[in-house]
């Protein structure tokens, strides 16, 4: 989905709020969490690509007014009441207030049947897919051409994967871009490596 | 949506309901929070990414090994990455090539190399502008790079992960490990930053 995580590239942002060994937690519940999510991932009950969707499927307001350690509390949260561990209005009672979750999930999608091996040096092309659920493609690179630089290990297919659909394990490419390529007369110059699957990719006619 | 929504409880509360509602899994599976933090404490830690770097500084045998598979590598100090982080790819800086780690989807970092991740590094501005605009961004950052040289960002979008081999100051060429590991940042391993010796 086109959501409002996809942030690379986009536009009208400040300054980052850097600071030099800036602790990475804000509050002693956000440590928390950080733990909790670790705990909860081990026990099983979702896997790592449906987690990462349930933060995408947050409300676009919500998810960008929100701290990183509430979105992902928010994700936990709506993942443990679709699968049944708990509910919405169980987790109100005890938190005493409202507890907003994210949207619900549209279709995920199989590996890409044709998909192909490259080998290094090989240029290929980003598939220029549009989906309504989960994805590991940023929008920056769709439709561009890249080299492949490395072949990546073995991973479930995330577009599968976080839709309890059957996700086989593929490659992931690690493929070189220019930014003068990804936002012609628009970007710094640089070179952008992204680790793309297999099955967003083809092959350069 | 939030029209229809009672105000959101405070974090803490929404915390400690998610937290009460794995409870009975958690103790049946032998988990708990209070473990994972002193686990996460001792062992997600910038301070491992610098070990690993003093030795490739200072160990030409081991550098080859580090950038050729890193995972085998920080293995030999028994690092290891968690399940899902399936390889680590060690980023050498060099006069030629600064490199520098986002993750522009969420938030992935090699933690047990890096440590949790900084605030700034998961918020939207880093994200949104590392991949279009790194060499304003590292000048911002309090980290410029030369014109001459070429920056490379690596966008972490699936499960391999990413850790910047900075340069060595020279001035530090025969320092033992511990006092070179003492000098790398995490902001260094991230490519923010550089190597800090004292007095700078």
């Amino acid at each position: 989905m086109d959501g409002m995580h996809d942030l690379g590239g986009r536009q009208g942002f400040g300054k980052v709020g850097f600071a030099p060994k800036a602790s990475p937690f804000q509050a002693s519940w956000e440590k928390r969490t950080y733990a909790l999510r670790t705990m909860a991932g081990q026990l099983g009950v979702y896997n790592i690509d449906e987690y990462r969707h349930a933060v995408e499927r947050m409300d676009p307001r919500h998810s960008v007014s929100a701290s990183y350690y509430e979105r992902v509390i928010t994700a936990i949260a709506t993942l443990l009441v679709e699968k049944g561990v708990t509910t919405k209005a169980e987790l109100e009672a005890i938190a005493g207030g409202g507890f907003a979750l994210s949207h619900p999930s549209a279709a995920g999608r199989t590996n890409a049947p044709d998909r192909k091996s490259f080998q290094r040096g090989e240029r290929v092309r980003v598939r220029n897919d549009f989906v309504p659920g989960h994805i590991r493609l940023p929008g920056y690179i769709r439709g561009k051409t890249g080299i492949v630089m490395y072949e990546g290990p073995l991973t479930p297919f995330p577009d599968a994967h976080a839709h309890g659909l059957e996700a086989a394990d593929e490659p992931t490419y690690d493929v070189q871009f220019r930014s003068e390529d990804l936002w012609p007369g628009g970007a710094e110059a640089a070179v952008i490596h992204v680790a793309v699957f297999q099955s967003y990719l083809e092959a350069v006619a | 949506m939030a029209s229809q929504q009672a105000p959101n409880a405070p974090m803490e509360q929404r915390l400690a309901a998610v937290e009460r509602v794995l409870e009975v899994r958690a103790h049946d599976k032998g988990l708990s929070v209070e473990h994972t933090m002193e686990w996460q404490e001792e062992n997600l830690l910038a301070e491992n990414g610098a070990k690993v770097v003093a030795r490739a500084w200072s160990d030409p045998a081991f550098r080859e090994r580090l950038l050729a598979d890193g995972k085998a590598a920080i293995a030999e100090f028994g690092i290891g990455l968690p399940a899902i982080q399936r390889q680590v790819y060690v980023l050498e800086n060099t006069p030629a090539v600064h490199n520098v780690i986002v993750c522009t989807l969420c938030s992935c970092t090699a933690t047990t190399l890096i440590g949790p991740p900084p605030n700034w590094y998961e918020d939207l501005e880093y994200r949104a502008r590392v991949v279009r605009e790194a060499r304003t961004v590292l000048q911002e950052m309090g980290c410029p790079v030369a014109p001459e040289t070429e920056i490379r960002v690596w966008d972490t979008t699936a499960d391999t992960r990413f850790m910047v081999l900075p340069m060595q100051p020279p001035e530090t060429i025969g320092w033992p490990a511990d006092k070179l590991a003492s000098i790398v940042t995490r902001d260094s391993l991230i490519g923010v930053g550089r190597p800090s010796v004292a007095g700078d």
